[in-house]
């Protein structure tokens, strides 16, 4: 039995895509002007009109790539595999409607002051750099609107489990599920830092913050973050991308085990990106980076099922010998191209993922053009390329078009791999220099000829994902506004288990004991920490523009 | 329906496990090493300071005429680093070859960054809190301290050296 996805319910899913994709369209804008900035050629004078810095651009860009696209992606796919896994329509659909305008009106109300150079404090708004009152606002929004989305997901779960007890959640609502019931948890860090702190002060009500207890709200969410970008695509690759493939999942019960993991361990762990804070004990610093080498426990997990389903499709499509199944997978199958070029990309964002996360090995690195490196790796590829690839069969899915030239997107996702592999080397390498990060390195006087080939480099990837991105645009309008109905019915891939997921151990789909250890491992890994903190809050830093 | 539920686990799945398990038990062990027994460490609490008075009170070691450097004996020395808004005051210090010098660096307005090329001393310069990290230089030459935090518009230009003479 099959779920029929209502129009309305297509719809639904399919404006929180066109908001993605929009965001992305002009978030890209601006990433290939700062890989031409460190090249060399600084384009940004050129645009003085109607965008007045490098800042302004980059702010835009980490904004609107990294927390807008992500996030109306993530809502809207999360949305469909909830009611495709469960086979049932939301129990509460107004939760999910209203959800869904809270952050549309979030999304236009942080546009506005980002547009307008009022908010030029890029994507980590550290204070205190002040930006308009009405960037923060809109960032809330954009938050709790998220939340009521996800309680409309929830309920309808909840609703789905009354009805079906006993049943095994399906694989893709069950990952789902988690992505939401992270996010809740791990926003709660950034909805304090804001509501205490940043919006009465940036609305006079406060004369000042304190940057570093900001600084530790703001990461308690940062890193669970990575997690909620991730997850979905988790999602893609275990419980859609073996079918895709012509597989089966290899293991249905190894798979749960690692989104729990990733649950409870994906939010004990922020001090990782405060290495270097001074107000941070060592100790804790210690006790984060322990934390951090467990949760790439469930990533190593990932790797082995994917890769092991993978090869189970490649075998069964005739591939043979140790490497020939790769062969054999269907790289023509776009959907299928992007996300498996998205994975070896996330081979390399991991390993330096985990340097970055090696505790004092992160003094070299730490702010260094070697983290937008990695992070172009994950975030901008193991997410944005596996999200890709999965509108090459989603946009068709909701739209019932044709997927407009689908060899183009063969190209797009083999460009989007060359130009990010050319662009993150160079990074890695300029970071391991010493250049820091979010620097215009072309106005920086400490900036040796030494490194002009390494920049010319980062300009030349920069200019392949200039091509890939708008490449992926024009896909996916012309897909849209096509008049060609589609022959073939797209459908939803949704991958079988090579073991009847009934056979999972029933411990895997109770929701109760990992809560419980989500929250204890919080308590521990932060609440000493936050005690001390808050108890000595100092509200003196007045902060102000300074673009 | 029920079926009988278990926990399958394929044979490689197992070993990959084991070894996943293992390879970050050694990366724990190796960064641990380098920590406790090489001493390699990350900045820990040092103080808490009025970002408001930390430049403007005579008494402050990051008042105009107190920042710099200060020999504590031969080759070992402490620097007193204002950071503000794109500068690091002072910007410039000289310490011979094999010195021992120990930073603390604040911020009067916002958060700087503090890296001092070709070393380990990498640290976040928060307004309030007081930045700290020792580290021994013997290579003479020019060192770079860059601020690596976004701080405004002048942000690519702030930064200083330590020249180390032979």
């Amino acid at each position: 039995m099959k779920y029929e996805v209502t129009p309305s319910e297509k719809k639904f899913v399919g404006w929180h895509l066109v908001i993605a994709i929009a965001a992305l369209s002009i978030g890209s804008l601006f990433g290939p002007l700062q890989a031409f900035e460190h090249a060399g050629l600084d384009l940004y004078p050129y645009l003085k009109p109607v965008f007045q810095s490098y800042y302004q651009g980059l702010t835009l860009h980490g904004v609107l790539n990294a927390l807008v696209w992500t996030t109306f992606f993530i809502t809207g796919f999360l949305d469909l595999t909830i009611i495709y896994g469960l086979k049932r329509s939301f129990r509460y659909p107004v939760l999910n409607k209203v959800g869904f305008w809270i952050m549309t009106v979030g999304l236009v109300t942080t546009a506005i002051p980002l547009l307008l150079d009022q908010a030029t404090v890029l994507f980590t708004f550290y204070p205190p750099l002040k930006a308009h009152w009405a960037f923060y606002l809109g960032l809330t929004l954009v938050v709790v609107g998220s939340w009521v989305e996800g309680w409309g997901m929830i309920g309808t779960y909840m609703a789905w489990r009354k009805e079906n007890p006993g049943e095994r959640t399906p694989l893709m609502s069950f990952g789902a599920l988690i992505t939401v019931v992270l996010w809740q948890i791990a926003t709660l860090g950034v909805a304090t830092e804001i509501l205490t702190m940043l919006l009465p002060w940036s609305l006079g009500l406060i004369d000042g913050v304190d940057p570093q207890l900001a600084r530790t709200f703001f990461w308690f969410t940062g890193h669970p973050l990575v997690y909620y970008w991730l997850l979905p695509a988790y999602i893609s690759w275990y419980a859609m991308l073996p079918k895709e493939a012509g597989g089966k999942l290899f293991s249905d019960s190894l798979a749960r085990l690692s989104f729990w993991l990733f649950l409870i361990l994906s939010t004990p762990l922020g001090f990782h990106h405060q290495y270097v804070d001074p107000g941070v004990p060592a100790t804790w610093k210690y006790v984060h980076a322990t934390l951090t080498y467990a949760v790439f426990f469930p990533s190593l997990l990932t790797a082995f099922t994917v890769v092991a389903s993978l090869e189970q499709a490649g075998r069964k499509r005739g591939g043979q010998g140790w490497l020939g199944w790769i062969r054999a997978l269907p790289w023509g199958n776009p959907s299928v191209a992007a996300q498996l070029l998205a994975g070896v990309l996330f081979f390399f964002g991991g390993i330096s993922g985990i340097t970055n996360a090696s505790y004092n090995l992160n003094l070299v690195l730490h702010n260094t053009a070697w983290v937008p490196g990695h992070f172009h790796l994950t975030v901008a590829s193991a997410v944005t390329l596996s999200f890709m690839g999965i509108s090459y069969w989603l946009v068709p899915f909701l739209t019932g078009k044709q997927l407009w030239k689908p060899k183009w997107a063969v190209v797009q996702s083999w460009l989007w791999f060359i130009g990010m592999l050319i662009f993150s080397n160079a990074m890695h390498v300029i970071g391991l220099l010493g250049a820091p990060r979010r620097v215009p390195l072309g106005l920086a006087p400490y900036v040796p000829e030494e490194w002009s080939g390494t920049l010319l480099r980062v300009g030349i990837g920069g200019a392949i994902l200039f091509v890939a991105v708008y490449l992926y645009v024009v896909i996916m309008a012309s897909t849209v506004f096509s008049k060609v109905t589609a022959t073939e019915k797209t459908e939803i891939p949704e991958a079988e288990a090579l073991i009847n997921p009934q056979a999972t151990p029933g411990w895997l789909d109770r929701w109760a004991p990992w809560l419980v250890a989500t929250f204890a491992l919080i308590l521990i890994a932060y609440g000493p920490q936050l005690i001390v903190q808050i108890s000595n809050i100092a509200l003196n830093a007045p902060g102000g523009r300074f673009w | 329906m029920t079926t009988k539920t278990s926990m399958h686990i394929d044979p490689y799945e197992r070993t990959w496990m084991i070894v996943s398990v293992v390879l970050l038990l050694v990366f724990l062990t190796a960064v641990s090493v380098a920590g406790f027994a090489m001493g390699i460490q990350l900045p820990n609490p040092e103080r808490r300071v009025d970002p408001q008075t930390v430049a403007t009170d005579p008494d402050s070691p990051w008042y105009k005429d107190n920042v710099g450097l200060r020999e504590l004996a031969p080759g070992k020395y402490e620097a007193y680093i204002l950071a503000q808004a794109w500068q690091f005051t002072p910007n410039e210090i000289t310490v011979p070859a094999g010195s021992r010098i120990t930073f603390y660096v604040t911020s009067r307005d916002l958060q700087h960054g503090f890296k001092l090329e070709n070393t380990n001393v990498n640290m976040m310069i928060i307004p309030g809190q007081v930045s700290k990290l020792s580290v021994t230089l013997d290579t003479p030459g020019e060192y770079n301290f860059i601020c690596h935090e976004y701080c405004g518009t002048g942000h690519a230009i702030m930064f200083g050296k330590v020249i180390v003479t032979p």
